[in-house]
């Protein structure tokens, strides 16, 4: 009775001392936060063997336990704990694995995602079921268009705008002012094609032309041809995956890169060390992080390295870090792990890590970030593995990322 | 006194279908599991009880799968209305695949399914509505009948379970069936057949279009249990894993790629967390069971019980 009476009694005269008095003593009590079920579990769901194994991966699962041990591995002294799962690139086995992993598993909140059906389908399903689902991999800006969910949906590395905004630009800015697009002939292809075109021309470019070639193309000799009599100062990959190696290579093989600058809109340092130097060299590309920009950089990607088979991480990897990182943070703060306050506490706190700086979670579910040009220097130029980038220039993020004032998520849409 | 026994077997897998979500069943995964069974089982059709390889099933079960989608969130028909309009459409596309195909043998059927499957699926990256790489998402279940509403998870797995056993009936009618014993004779000596009198290439044709049917039925019923329809459906990489159910489970037995389908889901579901070990674990069965037991897991059993009876 005497104890209730007291603590009544500190938490009156608490609330009369005012906000920025009662913000301490609450982070402070934060350890007695609760958690549903009484644990926290982080699901990592990424491509484990196929195609995208390199751009997330082990990577990145290692990237989200890097994380939680960073962190301290304890919330409110439970362990948190973080399983992981192959999707295979399957939509459908994505989904029956994440709604198994909330319904059944107690999971709190799933990352990485990669793969564009498999995100949507993922983030669909978080809605659903008010569990938190944070996109690092994918790349489609219909995430956080006409199928946003905010409140439960978080992209956080990149887009499909934010690169064509970097590369087109700075590209430009760089003096590769002429461009001629080598697309892949399908959605995907044809609108990262027309954003990137478009900022080209914004910043005072123009385009010579472009060429269409199928999905999973396997001949790309005729293509590079045209590539190479139109006398643009910079080839535009406006593909993915597979065609974009084959391209690069058919382009080294061709000779073109002596004479053309080719600009990826969708690579990463994991395919250029996959690809080698002597392929890779005077390829424009864009990321978010670069392992040998700053000191803390360097020191992430060597304890990264040294638990990764020697593999620096990529943008994508950083990103999950970051993103378990800030999740953690959030539930800590809030001490719950109920998704509605939760994401609102990752909205209001910056972003400040390894990689972002001052970063900012926005309601839509977009993270905006500074993202970077980088130029795959010469072998010549390189002091040895992962000495790969030369950095052309740094883009804001609110420059790099689409406004939310031209978002057209239903919830954000204007007119 | 056998089929009584098969009976009594049915009517216990059925009760224990009718069970199993009550049971620790997780209603989604066995919705997946048996509109894959029925996919292996519509397959099964044609390779197991006439003989003919396909190689491009994937066509009937992922278009069945978009068109299925398309009219239930685009159009907003009744689930049971999208389901028979995609199988409809597959067994237009089939018909259109098998006539051609069944003018060739062996490979050359293969190959020309295979190809005619590849061009659905450049059909299906370029075409609008099926959103390429992203697949049509967040489909609606909508309402049966536009009456009761599937949104519940063990809801839509009844209705799941009565088209599985709808269709699991159609199959087993048309293999005991006259027409089932003159797919059989083609698949054993299709020049005998053919000079008893039957017009073989229509036997076959039908055969093919109703195989494509009953995929398409489950590739359907599929994407609106999941919710989704994507390229995944439609690759040729699903037409070689139903060929591997197949196997698996007992070609030209009706209850062997039940079996196969649900050990390849079970596997792709529940070993996700070993990685990459997923492949190998699969490619490993694959050899295993091509290798010690031919008549894949449901055949071997059936053999062995057989030979335990004679000696008997």
């Amino acid at each position: 009775m005497k104890r209730k009476l007291i603590s009544a009694l500190i938490s009156a005269s608490l609330a009369f001392t005012g906000l920025a008095h009662a913000q301490a003593p609450k982070a402070a009590a934060a350890p007695a936060g609760k958690l549903s079920n009484d644990t926290l579990k982080i699901g990592v769901l990424t491509d484990m063997s196929g195609l995208y194994a390199d751009f997330g991966g082990p990577g990145a699962v290692l990237a989200a336990r890097m994380a939680v041990e960073d962190f301290g591995g304890k919330m409110f002294g439970k362990n948190i704990e973080v399983i992981s799962a192959d999707h295979q690139n399957k939509p459908d086995v994505a989904k029956n694995l994440t709604q198994q992993w909330f319904d059944r598993d107690n999971v709190d909140a799933t990352f990485e995602n990669l793969n564009s059906g498999v995100a949507l389908a993922v983030t669909a399903l978080g809605k659903e079921k008010n569990k938190l689902t944070v996109v690092t991999g994918a790349a489609s800006s219909r995430l956080t268009n006409d199928s946003c969910q905010p409140g439960t949906a978080i992209h956080w590395v990149y887009d499909t705008i934010s690169l064509a905004n970097v590369v087109g630009n700075a590209v430009v800015k760089a003096g590769g002012d002429s461009w001629f697009f080598l697309t892949a002939d399908y959605a995907f292809g044809h609108s990262l094609e027309k954003d990137t075109g478009d900022v080209v021309k914004a910043s005072g470019g123009k385009i010579n032309g472009a060429v269409r070639h199928p999905l999973n193309a396997t001949d790309f000799s005729s293509f590079l041809l045209q590539a190479q009599t139109s006398k643009a100062k910079v080839v535009g990959l406006a593909n993915a995956g597979g065609d974009t190696v084959n391209s690069i290579k058919a382009a080294a093989e061709f000779g073109i890169t002596k004479s053309q600058n080719l600009a990826a809109l969708l690579m990463l340092i994991t395919d250029v060390h996959a690809l080698g130097l002597n392929t890779a060299q005077g390829l424009y590309l864009s990321e978010g992080w670069y392992w040998d920009m700053n000191d803390e950089n360097r020191a992430f990607a060597k304890r990264f390295e040294a638990r990764n088979n020697g593999k620096k991480p990529n943008m994508n990897q950083v990103g999950v870090y970051s993103a378990v990182s800030h999740y953690l943070k959030a539930v800590r703060a809030v001490g719950t792990d109920d998704t509605t306050p939760v994401v609102k506490k990752m909205e209001e706190m910056p972003i400040n890590d390894v990689f972002a700086k001052n970063g900012k979670l926005r309601p839509d579910g977009r993270m905006v970030h500074d993202m970077h040009l980088f130029l795959v220097k010469k072998p010549s130029e390189s002091k040895g593995p992962w000495d790969y980038y030369k950095h052309m220039g740094t883009v804001k993020g609110e420059d790099a990322f689409q406004s939310i004032e031209k978002s057209q998520c239903p919830q954000f849409k204007k007119g | 006194m056998s089929l009584s026994k098969t009976g009594v077997l049915y009517i216990a897998v059925l009760a224990l279908a009718c069970a199993a979500p009550f049971i620790g069943g997780y209603p989604l995964f066995l919705m997946k599991c048996l509109c894959f069974a029925l996919f292996a089982c519509a397959f099964n059709l044609l390779i197991g009880f006439t003989g003919l390889l396909s190689f491009g099933h994937a066509m009937f079960f992922g278009m069945a799968a978009y068109i299925a989608a398309h009219s239930a969130k685009v159009w907003g028909w009744t689930p049971e209305v999208a389901i028979i309009a995609a199988t409809l459409g597959s067994a237009a596309l089939g018909y259109v695949t098998g006539w051609l195909a069944v003018r060739r043998q062996g490979i050359y059927f293969a190959m020309i399914t295979l190809a005619l499957s590849q061009m659905v699926y450049f059909f299906c990256v370029q075409a609008p509505f099926t959103y390429a790489e992203d697949g049509i998402q967040s489909v609606p279940r909508g309402k049966l009948f536009g009456v009761i509403s599937l949104a519940d998870d063990r809801v839509m797995y009844y209705f799941v379970l009565a088209i599985f056993v709808f269709g699991y009936w159609m199959i087993h009618r048309i293999i005991h069936s006259p027409f089932g014993q003159v797919l059989k004779s083609i698949r054993e000596n299709e020049p005998r057949a053919l000079s008893l009198g039957y017009e073989v290439h229509k036997y076959k044709l039908l055969a093919f279009v109703l195989s494509a049917a009953l995929a398409g039925m489950a590739g359907a019923t599929k994407a609106l249990a999941l919710g989704l329809a994507t390229l995944t459906d439609v690759q040729w990489q699903m037409s070689g894993e139903v060929v591997l159910m197949t196997l698996l489970g007992g070609m030209g037995t009706i209850a062997g790629p039940v079996v196969g389908s649900t050990i390849i889901i079970a596997m792709q579901n529940y070993l996700s967390g070993f990685g990459s070990w997923v492949t190998i674990i699969m490619g490993a069965t694959f050899v295993v069971c091509v290798l010690a037991f031919r008549r894949g897991i449901v055949g071997e059993l059936q053999h062995f019980l057989k030979s335990r009876s004679n000696k008997a």
